[in-house]
């Protein structure tokens, strides 16, 4: 806050007033530290809770909880030697997790890509009526369908198989991507389809050959957005996966903890530290897209 | 998303008038053709729209009116029955009751706290990147069940937070998930704490307003205040309506963290029974899906009049350029 004033009197001291330059500068090089120190001391706060989870399952188990600080006294493995070894083999949830991530990933750029091009460059009837359902059914929440929807898997026979994850990312039923899509293919120039419809080219060669080519940061954008979606996915597996052999790794992660209390907390935090990294890898590689992909959509 | 509502727009450069005679069969071998190329493109959709969301909502309709479970024969329409009885269902209205507080409080301290942040670190303060990322941090790990099982241990009697408190000289702490009076609120620092999506939000919204505008008020003599609430605000105000449509849509809906912190529950005591957790109970525990069906279709109402209401009082502070 204090720091706007600082910037005013930057804009009306540029007036040459020699003199009173130096005390001010003093006072905005003050005040600067002020607001940094506040915004470290702030940010340590929030992500304290998130430090210490990362050095308790540095603890043996038996001192996961011995203290709030930071660095463990005696740091071990073991945590994660035996979290790994737990319930046949902690490493398979990871597996069927990443591979779920994989297709669903995959999946919602294709069909996504697809509508939102049509959406974007294509002139058909019933456009203004289904672009407004695609738009509406972004806000739907999920549990309007989620009853009719498991019976209708569940009489197809497909509680405990990993349809009922993948179909609707397949069928571009999460159209916030489609709406990120088209927003972004609006901004690319006309006239390269024109040049190419002279060319030529019908939609489908204009759409692989230089809309989707032009696509890239967008899709970059939309599939770090699905792939953390799908990594955090708990209520849809939840409700299909009651086989402990096909569980996700949130499913799994629940598991170490049983109702009554007696819970293998050391285990638990080193797992939970390994499913947090994939997150952390894709944000810390993709900020960029992430932070221009939010700041775009809806905000033209 | 405001602007998207107008919906496509069609560009008109470089469509050459054509002389009337223009064969309108070659026209309407053009459109159809597009049809045909746009059916093609929005099939995947179009066959999730219909089949997974579209028919699930019709059934779902159909269901509410009726007593179907799923682990018994035999379904009978009832009419309006699920609908009546939800008045004298205590736990439902308990249930209603926490969503309300949880959304209630939890949002506007997210905004707070995203609008604030974005404030301080727009002025140009160096490592705005490192900030930017330490704060939006949260906001992408507060999802997952990792952090979920976290919280619980953090908000424990004999958790962090105690320890930490401990440190400081306080004794006699509550267990704040273990306390009813308490729960809730750990849940609302949880939505709290995930400010770091709107913040990046906002920031990108205060990017977009010209300094010339300050510059020619500081010409003026305009104060901080000034400046705030006559320009940075107002010109700022649909991106804070656009949050706040959105983070109202997602509180009603949330479900993670309740079902893990309280291990599937909702306690103690119901306090932290969200709407979605009780629905979830009755139609996946209990196999009522009529009931669960017509829980289903009171939320859908709710969410939309809440928006509606929202996008009706926009009108009285939601200030839209000339742009």
């Amino acid at each position: 806050m204090a720091t706007s004033e600082a910037l005013t009197r930057r804009v009306s001291t540029a007036l040459p007033r020699r003199r009173a330059a130096a005390p001010v500068r003093a006072r905005r090089a003050a005040l600067g530290a002020l607001a940094h120190t506040a915004l470290i001391l702030f940010a340590l706060v929030m992500i304290y809770p998130l430090l210490w989870m990362v050095s308790a399952s540095f603890r043996p188990e038996t001192e996961v909880f011995s203290s709030p600080g930071l660095i463990p006294s005696a740091p071990t493995l073991s945590n994660y030697l035996s979290g790994w070894l737990s319930q046949g083999g902690f490493g398979r949830f990871f597996l069927t997790s990443g591979l779920i991530c994989l297709v669903s990933v995959v999946g919602i750029l294709l069909s996504c890509s697809f509508a939102a091009y049509a959406f974007a460059r294509l002139s058909f009837s019933f456009k203004r009526p289904l672009f407004a359902v695609m738009l509406v059914s972004i806000m739907l929440p999920l549990h309007v369908t989620v009853v009719p929807q498991y019976i209708i898997f569940s009489r197809l026979g497909w509680v405990n198989t990993f349809w009922p994850l993948l179909l609707p990312k397949v069928l571009a039923v999460d159209s916030f991507f489609i709406f990120l899509l088209v927003q972004f293919i609006r901004g690319l120039p006309r006239e390269l389809d024109e040049a190419a419809e002279i060319d030529g080219c019908g939609p489908v060669m204009i759409f692989w050959r230089i809309i989707l080519p032009l696509m890239k940061p967008a899709l970059a954008t939309a599939s770090i957005f699905a792939f953390i979606w799908s990594w955090n996915d708990f209520f849809i597996p939840l409700l299909y996966l009651t086989d402990p052999d096909l569980y996700t790794v949130p499913l799994a992660l629940r598991s170490f903890v049983s109702a009554d209390g007696e819970s293998a907390w050391g285990q638990l935090f080193a797992m939970s530290v390994l499913s947090l990294l994939p997150i952390f890898a894709v944000f810390l590689y993709g900020q960029r897209f992430l932070i221009r992909g939010i700041a775009t959509t809806g905000l033209k | 998303m405001v602007d998207a509502l107008a919906g496509p727009r069609e560009s008109t450069s470089g469509r050459r008038a054509q002389p009337l005679r223009a064969t309108s069969r070659r026209r309407s071998r053009q459109r159809s053709r597009q049809n045909g190329a746009a059916l093609l493109f929005l099939a995947p959709w179009l066959l999730g729209l219909v089949g997974i969301t579209l028919v699930p909502m019709a059934i779902s309709l159909y269901l509410s009116f009726t007593d179907f479970n799923l682990i018994r024969f035999g379904t009978k329409f009832v009419g309006l029955d699920n609908y009546l009885r939800m008045a004298s269902d205590s736990r439902l209205l308990a249930s209603a009751k926490v969503t309300a507080v949880y959304v209630l409080f939890s949002v506007p301290l997210q905004l707070v706290f995203a609008l604030l942040l974005a404030l301080l670190l727009n002025q140009g303060l160096r490592g705005l990147s490192i900030y930017r990322a330490v704060y939006y941090l949260p906001s992408l790990l507060g999802g997952s069940v990792a952090v979920g099982l976290l919280w619980r241990r953090v908000f424990g009697g004999d958790g962090l937070l105690n320890q930490v408190l401990g440190l400081l000289g306080l004794t006699n702490l509550p267990s704040w998930i273990g306390d009813p009076d308490y729960a809730l609120w750990t849940l609302i620092i949880h939505h709290a704490w995930t400010f770091g999506s709107p913040m990046v939000i906002f920031l990108a919204g205060l990017r977009q307003i010209p300094s010339e505008i300050y510059e020619s008020a500081a010409v003026d003599g305009a104060g901080l205040f000034a400046r705030l609430f006559r320009i940075t605000l107002p010109l700022l105000s649909p991106v804070i309506f656009f949050n706040l449509v959105l983070q109202v849509i997602n509180a009603f809906q949330a479900f993670t963290p309740a079902y893990v912190i309280s291990g599937g529950t909702g306690g103690p005591n119901d306090s932290t029974l969200f709407y979605t957790l009780y629905l979830y109970t009755v139609g996946f525990r209990q196999f009522d899906m009529g009931r669960a069906s017509a829980m289903a279709w009171m939320l859908l109402a709710v969410i939309a009049a809440f928006t509606a209401v929202n996008f009706l009082t926009s009108r009285k502070w939601v200030f839209y350029g000339d742009e």
